[in-house]
């Protein structure tokens, strides 16, 4: 116990074991969706509590990191007489990195809290284990559809944040920099590519994908009561949260390095 | 005479959580068609052992034979249709918060299509009924219902699939007497019409000599005694007198102290 290295060596163990073990998981739950019986019920509730329920929360971010990123970047690029480039910094900021990540960090909070703790209370009342007992899959009743869900609503949730950040942008450069409306939309326009938006999208994807995963993986694994479920909550937002943003450098890195 | 075989054989079943061994050996015969009763103090492995029994548990060591197959060298979809002719009454109901009591009801059903939804809520109205509820309680959710009216909508989902074994973890726990005695008449009577074979965990002396036939006492890991429940408190045995009277001085010591 003194051992520092031993120490060192048991958190290294730890560690593997779980990242295996949640990778395992991630397998099993993906697994469930290819085999019957599928859960449509279930998938369209919870496409529905990410996708429309988190709209406002990620509009609203959408709206003003927009309208900041306009009067951030007007007035750092007005040093170098560069504020031309105001509409093109903003598109690119929201398509490429801000919507995804934003929108991942915003539904990290609400719905990755919302499912550890659903399902973090399932396990410590034996409402899981009353599912094995009812002939019920608990990883396919609980987890898959809650993949699909997250998956297929990221997507959507970052293409709507992606036009109002946008459109937040604007705002601000048409009522208070000067700019001309259809001047700032066609300079949007003109320097936005496919590949930005595909790529922003692809990342809300695997956003969607690690939120669900994260928030099911530690309400399943939760012990000791209300006290166990309140740590999963925190868990499954603290490591959606890192993992977000450690995948999105890895993504960027992916798709624009040269 | 020859006796019949076992419906549930028990043999040297072993489990161990770290360093605590919780079950050291447990070897129990459950008759078919009879109400057996384990009875043990808290944390002696009651829970465990019924948990081995349901899959819920993988056990270190031992066999656990369900009309004469061992179930933990049973394929994976044999061990599930056995599951499907299993029904369990959890201590806290373990009821789907998610869900009206209808659809808790009939839930097994649902998930093996032996059923539609549309003929759901009638089959619980009609299980319900059997338990002493109002068709309209199907329409309440399970946090509407006080601690009895849960044991009941409990009891109703183990038997709604008309099993033929069935698991009771302290079903009177948390019940007031009169409520108790009346869960206990419920699971005397559901058990006799289905003529299924039932075992209970319990350290409620009353509730166990009203739905035991058969008792077993299980203390420290291992089965001390077995014999009629009709005769605890007058067994011959000083443990289990001792347990069954609720005596302080005996030969079982409460650890209150680690």
């Amino acid at each position: 116990m003194l051992n520092p290295l031993a120490a060192v060596g048991r958190g290294v163990i730890g560690g593997c074991r779980t990242v295996g073990a949640v990778v395992l998981f991630a397998l099993t739950g993906v697994s469930h969706l290819l085999r019957p019986p599928f859960y449509g019920r279930l998938f369209v509730k919870h496409l529905l509590e990410i996708a429309y329920f988190s709209l406002p929360v990620v509009a609203l971010t959408a709206i003003f990191t927009g309208m900041v990123l306009a009067l951030q970047s007007y007035t750092g690029f007005a040093r170098f007489n560069a504020e031309g480039a105001v509409a093109n910094v903003v598109v690119l900021s929201i398509t490429r990195e801000l919507g995804p990540v934003l929108a991942g960090l915003m539904v990290a909070g609400r719905i990755g809290a919302a499912f550890a703790a659903e399902i973090g209370t399932m396990r410590v009342t034996d409402q899981i284990d009353a599912l094995t007992t009812l002939s019920t899959n608990p990883v396919k009743y609980l987890v898959a559809p809650r993949l699909l869900a997250g998956v297929l609503a990221l997507p959507f949730l970052v293409l709507v944040a992606d036009i109002l950040g946008v459109m937040g942008g604007w705002l601000i450069g048409t009522t208070k920099l000067g700019f001309g409306s259809a001047g700032y939309l066609k300079a949007t326009m003109d320097f936005l590519q496919v590949m930005d938006v595909v790529s922003g999208l692809v990342k809300a994807a695997v956003f969607g994908f690690v939120i669900t995963l994260m928030g099911c993986w530690c309400g399943y694994n939760s012990r000791g009561g209300a006290q166990g479920v309140g740590a999963a909550t925190t868990a499954a937002v603290v490591w959606s949260s890192v993992l977000i943003l450690a995948l999105d450098y890895m993504l960027t890195e992916l798709f624009f390095a040269q | 005479m020859t006796e019949a075989p076992p419906k549930i054989r028990l043999r040297g079943l072993s489990k161990a959580f770290g360093e605590k061994r919780v079950l050291d050996g447990v070897d129990l015969d459950i008759r078919a068609g009879h109400g057996m009763v384990i009875l043990g103090g808290s944390g002696s492995g009651k829970s465990v052992t019924i948990k081995c029994i349901l899959g819920l548990i993988q056990p270190d060591a031992g066999s656990i034979e369900v009309d004469g197959r061992d179930l933990l060298s049973m394929p994976r979809r044999d061990r599930e249709a056995l599951n499907d002719r299993i029904g369990m009454l959890f201590q806290n109901g373990a009821l789907f918060d998610s869900l009206p009591v209808w659809e808790n009801v009939c839930f097994k059903l649902l998930a093996q299509k032996r059923i539609t939804r549309g003929k759901a809520r009638d089959k619980a109205a009609e299980v319900l009924a059997q338990v002493g509820l109002a068709a309209s309680v199907g329409d309440l959710s399970p946090s509407e219902l006080s601690g009895g009216m849960q044991k009941r909508v409990g009891l109703a989902r183990a038997i709604a699939a008309e099993p033929d074994i069935i698991f009771f973890d302290e079903p009177t726990t948390g019940l007031d007497p009169i409520m108790g005695a009346v869960i206990d008449g419920l699971i005397v009577d559901v058990v006799k019409r289905l003529g299924a074979t039932a075992v209970s965990i319990t350290h409620d002396m009353a509730s166990a000599r009203r739905i035991g036939d058969d008792a077993a006492m299980l203390h420290k890991g291992r089965i001390i005694w077995t014999g009629h429940a009709s005769a605890l408190g007058d067994t011959g045995n000083a443990m289990v007198d001792q347990f069954a009277r609720g005596e302080r001085e005996g030969p079982i010591q409460m650890e209150l102290r680690r």
